[in-house]
């Protein structure tokens, strides 16, 4: 005796979580069984393996149906044909958005193509997500990235608009369209030591404060007239004197501190080299001032100084330009310094 | 001329993409009505099309509204090729017919394609003007209003209950005509979705003249099926119970009018409607009508003046009602004096009958070439004689029957009503139930159906017998189904014969007869219970007592019902669903040996389903059972049975007696133990059943009882027949001989196999209850949550060396696992009871079963249970269902809620109605618009009458729709699990679509009549159809109807549709 065919249909679509998990998961119909009985819920439910296996079958099946409409979700609030509560449609939605921690790390900045997607064997294995999973959380970054690409206003307006995700969730895909977008470079072993989370953070900044072609290069007249760094540099260390534990590294190291800072906003000018912006964030500042074991408030009190300062030089013309870039800088540094 | 009809389209969504190359469609829509066709404008490149169309009239004749439905298709235009279509959508209009339903039907309705489902979605308005000076129609019947719902619609009130009303109309499949093979399956899809949606409405439009006729506005209880009988053609049948309804909107219609029936008719007209729609015309006509009602003896004779048998119906002289107009009346001048307690034969049991002795009855198959055009062949178990059918004199007998007088056919008293008013129902006597094996032949003629109008007046014919038999005048929860297999086809039909009330439901419209029938018959809540028949004069030997709750009368000590279980029966702790299965491996054979083989097992089947029911029930502890139904199914190679009902322990009934175990070998030693080891696992079981259903009837000193207490026997009759013998009632005696004892033999493996498989049905989890009926009995306090489905599942037994026991264990075991699933399924929903479960099986081909279940799971709340008992003194003998009764009884209980439980006299009831307006008149918002929200409303679904917790304020129509889908690429749809899933799906979505639109947020009495599933895997395809039915309504929370009790209407049901969407 076989079961050709075993199929429930409620008038309300059943959405059970655990299972909708399972499959986000990209488990296979046997392995989600087989997760669902180690968790015990036959014994809790006095149920046999065939029911859970009938159960899951025609779970995976509503959510293979639910997944068209997942794609463009106001269809899902507009279609007729699954009858579902409001409250479940945005759960569904939500879960389907989501994305995994491991594996936005290694796809963030990259180009949402062809080639990325042929490296997801790659990913999958060594993140120990499923391909499955992987294809998914790789397809909503390529399609949310598609259907704002071109638009204009709010990227995360626009992505809550279309997708109707949580304002969490859609500033982090608005992180990710934003990385996609400029392909910073995110993968190199020195940046492994920061979380989605530090990259999501800068991006928001980015977007809210800078905006392109405002010219950077500018600023570079800072490092490049000796005197104004000099002046410079005397300004912030007579303010710090006294307060900053690593003062005596910090004297020492402010030239190439500074010329490390403003060189990236000369660099934000050239598209190639936008890409390599965290690197250079990473090289040029956290990794001296780690090596010399500044604490965060002292990064944050130099931050600061080094910032006002810049009111206080004369000869220098662009101070609103300057706030916009340091104010946007701060912020990212502070984010990025820690282990 | 009488009609206009208006049509708007709208807008387009979600089209699918027609041109590969924009990826985009250039939309435009054909709307056809008749053979009127217009089209609007194509929309340029765009999946989201603003047609915003003219109004498009269709100048056409009523009769044609009722039976043509609005045909909309939507197209790609294509400048060098042909249009494709896209997909069709098919707006029954009869809803816009009569004056209370719908006004208009505005709304986004899914796009159908039968190929590839729902693409997209298309808003739709329309209206329809009908000239009010036409009052008299010949050939239409607008305005007769049809319910599903099996029990007087929620807002309505009885004046009368004509009776039973039936049609039949017939026609070629299109699927089978020669054109089929050349066109595409799209267009053969379409044209038999059309030609059943015509059909359809020809025949409603055919049943509602027979209302008109009988003076009738409404039918009750409306049943529709189609028979797909392939090369011989398509039926499409209908059942019913016609009714005068009055509306309960108006208070002042209640007011006073209590001491002047008459007044109170007179004003409704201008009561009921407080918007009178011009297009009411229909209804005014039965409207008119009523004043006949109010001397029932009158409107017979005007009926009977067209059928002499009509001379001998008046109610006072005819020995039976034959006249299905004639609600009810007493069958014989004794009863009618007022001894109701004490005549009538009934029919206690379902019976099936049945030894094997009796085998003459199962007499070889009558073959006859009829005179008449057709050839005919005939299986018929209880036409053992013979030498009548040779001559084909049955058939002409039929015949003239038939032609004498239409009317003929509808004096039966069949009553199609499944729960009645308190009071109505008499007496209770049993099931009985008729089946006839046929072979269909092509149907030559489709103007005149005589033969299949004829198989099933000589059923109906013998059902009556039986009831007459049984001494019982009515026949009540009527239904009829059939089973086909290649040419043979089964025709079933069931009921329960019954003593009604005539006088009850004369009270509202015969002045001066209140009094009367106050002392006459108080219904008592055991009144149903007590054997109708003479107790010395018994048609069978059944073991009697005094009934348990009044010690007056006497009882029968089981008792087997199609209906509901009745509002004010007492009932002793919780009941359940029980069923029997069962298969029985046939040969395949030819035509009239076929049908010969069928017949010949038909009996066995009875048999053996009776038994398991039997035996199941006492295992549960329990006495009754309400809502049977056996299906009959027949395959290929096999037989299949399923009995589904629900056993209750009715506190006016005996306890049950255990099962006893006996073995044929007392001398074996460790068989002796084995017995006794089986015989221990029986009583526990009953034991662990009486204390999970909380089964503890009060203990009764026998005394009292003035009767010894029942052994555990039982005697059980069954009045079954499979012919058109209808003189001759076929008797069996299901008594199991002369054994005194109810004792299951042991005297071969099978035996041993049945006891066994009596104790593998597993109760339901706990916090899981469920049964067959509109309510649980036992439970009272429904919560607002409910989730109705259809699981569907088909098995694919293994050929080899297939036994009957090893057909029924796998039977077994499908039906088993299905529920276990669906109670895991709805675990959430605990504490729930699964209500109104309805199997079907059918056998799409030799080695498939496939099993269909559509439920409705419903929360309750555990811990206000006590609460709402509202006689604390009788915890263990709670009625039926507090919360809900009103829902289920006639209208006039409307205002029970305000009455202590206790059985009450109908005088009072009438007068706590006619004094309560106040407590009705919040809920009638008949105008009001039901979510008009832009957004996706949601829709409930239930096979119930009711939605717990609301109130039904309208009832907007009937909702029966029919669907054809077929896929090519089955694999590319996942499989035929993906493919049906899907499809069902999409139903519901077309379902609640057209609710929607007319302005509803429910539909009560949902019922899917067929799932017919056809798969051929190795060529990619398959192909299902789906017919479904209930009626629309607008439902308003009870929390809203109190809390906005003095706003306004209009707000009062806006806020209780939001409130839906997030409860459902």
């Amino acid at each position: 005796m076989t079961s050709e065919l075993d199929i429930f249909v409620g008038n309300t679509t059943l959405i059970d979580e655990d299972v909708y998990r399972l499959w986000l998961d990209g488990y296979s119909v046997t392995d989600a069984v087989a997760l669902r009985v180690r968790s015990g819920i036959l014994e809790q439910t006095g149920a046999t393996a065939a029911v859970l296996q009938s159960d899951t079958m025609d779970h995976y099946r509503t959510f293979h149906m639910l997944e068209r409409l997942l794609h463009a979700p106001p269809k899902l609030l507009h279609q007729l044909i699954f009858q579902i509560p409001p409250s479940r449609q945005a759960l569904l939605i939500e879960r389907y958005y989501a994305f995994d921690e491991a594996f936005v790390r290694e796809v963030l900045g990259k180009k949402l193509s062809k080639g990325t997607k042929k490296d997801l064997d790659d990913i999958s294995t060594k993140t120990g997500i499923t391909l499955k999973s992987c294809r998914r959380q790789f397809d909503n970054f390529k399609r949310v990235f598609k259907v704002v690409e071109e638009m204009r206003g709010s990227l995360v307006d626009n992505i809550q608009q279309h997708f109707l995700l949580s304002d969490r969730l859609a500033r982090d895909y608005a992180a990710i369209v934003f990385f996609a977008n400029n392909r910073f470079e995110t993968g190199k072993k020195k940046l492994q030591y920061l979380s989605f989370g530090d990259f999501a953070f800068c991006a928001e900044l980015m977007i809210q404060n800078w905006t392109l072609g405002a010219d950077l290069k500018e600023l570079k007249v800072l490092v490049a007239d000796k005197d104004l760094l000099d002046l410079h540099k005397s300004l912030v260390c007579t303010a710090l004197r006294g307060k900053l534990g690593v003062f005596s590294e910090m004297e020492a190291n402010f030239k190439n501190l500074s010329r490390g800072l403003v060189n990236v906003a000369a660099k934000l000018t050239h598209n190639k080299d936008v890409r390599d912006l965290f690197v250079d964030l990473v090289e040029k500042f956290v990794e001296p001032c780690r090596s010399d074991h500044w604490p965060l408030s002292d990064v944050r009190f130099f931050l600061n100084q080094y910032s006002a300062s810049v009111h206080s030089l004369d000869g220098f013309r662009h101070q609103a330009l300057w706030d916009r870039y340091m104010g946007t800088l701060r912020g990212c540094l502070l984010r990025l310094y820690h282990d | 001329m009488p009609g206009k009809l208006k049509v708007k389209i709208v807008a387009g969504r979600h089209l699918p993409v027609m041109d590969r190359a924009s990826d985009l469609t250039d939309a435009f829509v054909e709307v056809k009505f008749g053979n009127t066709t217009f089209k609007t404008d194509v929309y340029l490149k765009s999946l989201n099309p603003q047609w915003n169309s003219e109004w498009f009239k269709f100048e056409v004749d009523d009769e044609d509204l009722q039976d043509e439905p609005l045909q909309i298709t939507v197209l790609d235009h294509d400048t060098y090729s042909a249009n494709d279509a896209i997909g069709k959508v098919y707006i029954d209009i009869d809803p816009l017919l009569y004056s209370e339903a719908a006004t208009v039907i505005s709304g986004w309705f899914p796009i159908y394609d039968t190929i590839h489902g729902i693409r997209g979605e298309i808003n739709v308005v329309v209206k329809v003007d009908l000239f009010n000076d036409l009052n008299r129609f010949r050939q239409s019947s607008c305005g007769v209003k049809f319910f599903c719902t099996t029990s007087i619609p929620k807002c309505y009130r009885a004046v009368i209950i004509h009776g039973f009303v039936e049609e039949l109309v017939v026609n070629e499949d299109p699927e089978y005509q020669w054109i089929d093979r050349i066109r595409t399956p799209r267009a053969s899809n379409e044209a038999r979705q059309r030609l059943i949606s015509l059909m359809s409405g020809e025949l409603q439009r055919k049943i509602g003249l027979k209302v008109l006729e009988m003076r009738g506005n409404a039918v009750v209880g409306y049943l529709q099926c189609f028979d797909l009988e392939g090369e011989s053609g398509l039926v499409v049948r209908a059942i019913g119970t016609a009714c005068t309804l009055d509306k309960l909107s108006s208070p002042a219609a209640f007011l006073p009018a209590c001491n002047s029936p008459s007044k109170e008719m007179k004003e409704i007209p201008f009561n009921e409607d407080p918007n009178p729609n011009t297009h009411s015309s229909g209804p005014s006509t039965p409207l008119k009508n009523q004043t006949y009602s109010f001397s029932p003896s009158k409107s017979y004779s005007r009926q009977s003046s067209s059928s002499d048998t009509d001379l001998s119906l008046t109610p006072k002289t005819a020995p039976y009602p034959q006249g299905p107009r004639i609600y009810l009346c007493p069958s014989s001048p004794s009863l009618s004096c007022g001894s109701l307690h004490l005549k009538k034969s009934c029919l206690l049991l379902s019976e099936s009958s049945l030894t094997p002795h009796h085998s003459s009855l199962v007499s070889p198959v009558l073959r006859k070439s009829v005179s008449f055009s057709e050839e005919l062949f005939l299986a018929a178990s209880g036409m053992g004689s013979g030498s009548a059918g040779k001559e084909g004199g049955p058939f002409k007998a039929l015949l003239r029957q038939q032609t004498q007088s239409a009317l003929e056919q509808r004096e039966f008293p069949f009553f199609t009503l499944t729960a009645f008013p308190p009071g109505f129902l008499v007496h209770v006597g049993g099931v009985v139930s008729a089946r006839s094996v046929k072979l269909l032949d092509r149907i030559h003629n489709p103007d005149e159906p005589e033969t299949r109008d004829a198989w099933w007046a000589e059923i109906r014919q013998e059902i009556k017998s039986h009831a007459k038999a049984l001494g019982c005048h009515a026949v009540v929860g009527y239904s009829e189904s059939t089973s086909i297999c290649e040419e043979v086809c089964i025709l079933s039909a069931s009921g329960t014969a019954a003593v009604l009330n005539p006088r009850f439901l004369q009270d509202g419209t015969v002045e001066g007869c209140l009094e009367q029938r106050l002392e006459e018959n108080l219904p008592t809540r055991c009144g149903f219970c007590h054997i109708p028949y003479d107790e010395l004069n018994m048609p069978f030997p059944a073991h009697l007592t005094y009934c348990y709750n009044c010690r007056k009368q006497k009882v029968p000590d089981v008792l087997f019902t199609t209906i509901d279980l009745p509002t004010d029966a007492t009932v002793i702790g919780k009941g359940c669903l029980i069923q029997a299965r069962l298969c029985r491996l046939k040969k395949k054979a030819q035509a009239e040996a076929n049908a010969t083989a069928i017949s010949n097992l038909l009996p066995f089947m009875e048999y053996e389903v009776h038994t398991q029911l039997m035996n199941k029930l006492k295992l549960k502890g329990m006495n009754a059972l309400f809502g049977l139904r056996i299906q009959i199914t027949v395959g290929e190679n096999m037989l299949m049975g399923l009995a589904s009902a629900t056993g209750v322990y009715l506190a006016a009934l005996p306890t049950p007696g255990g099962i006893q175990i006996a073995g044929k070998t007392p001398n074996d030693g460790s068989y002796e133990q084995h017995i006794s080891h089986m015989q221990k696992k029986i009583n526990d079981t009953i034991a662990k059943n009486k204390e999970l259903y909380e089964i503890n009837p009060p203990e009764i000193s026998e005394e009292i009882i003035g009767s010894p207490i029942p052994e555990p026997r039982q005697r059980s009759r069954l009045l079954r027949s499979q012919s058109e013998s209808s003189d001759e009632v076929t008797e069996l005696d299901l008594s199991h001989g002369k054994k005194d004892a109810f004792v299951l033999e042991i005297d071969d493996t099978d035996a041993m196999e049945d006891v066994h498989s009596l104790l593998t049905d597993v109760p339901p989890p706990s916090g899981f209850y469920s049964c067959n009926t509109e309510i649980m009995p036992g439970i009272n306090n429904w919560t607002s949550e409910i989730q109705m489905f259809t699981s569907v599942r088909v098995i694919r037994l293994s050929s080899l060396n297939l036994t009957n026991q090893a057909l029924n264990k796998n039977f077994n075991d499908l039906c088993e696992n299905l529920l276990k699933s669906l109670y895991f399924k709805l675990r959430s929903m605990i504490p729930c009871c699964l209500c109104h479960v309805n199997f079907t099986v059918s056998l799409p081909e030799d080695e498939l079963i496939q099993v269909t279940v559509t439920a409705v799971a419903i929360t309750f709340d555990k811990n206000q249970a006590l609460q709402t008992t509202k006689t604390p003194v009788e915890k263990s003998l709670q009625r039926a269902s507090t919360d809900n009764e009103e829902l289920l009884q006639f209208p006039l209980e409307l205002c029970s809620d305000s009455l202590p439980s206790h059985p009450f006299p109908p005088a009072k009831a009438m007068t706590v109605e006619k004094a309560s307006p106040v407590g009705d008149g919040n809920f009638r918002n008949r105008s009001a618009p039901p979510c008009a929200n832009s957004t996706v409303g949601v829709v409930k679904m239930t096979p119930l009458s009711f939605i717990p917790g609301a109130k039904i304020t309208k009832y907007l129509g009937i909702i029966n729709m029919f669907f054809i889908r077929e896929t090519t690429s089955l694999r590319e749809e996942g499989g035929v699990s993906g493919f049906l899933h899907a499809f069902i799906a999409e139903v519901f979505a077309m379902v609640r679509a057209h609710v929607a639109a007319l302005g509803g947020n429910a539909v009560v009495s949902y019922i899917m009549k067929q799932c017919v599933f056809m798969e051929n895997p190795n060529k990619n395809q398959a192909q299902c159809l789906i017919n479904v039915s209930g009626d629309a309504v607008v439902f308003v929370r009870e929390s809203d109807l109190e809390v906005v009790s003095s706003q306004q209407p209009t707000t009062n049901c806006q806020s209780s549709c939001t409130e839906g969407e997030v409860t459902t």
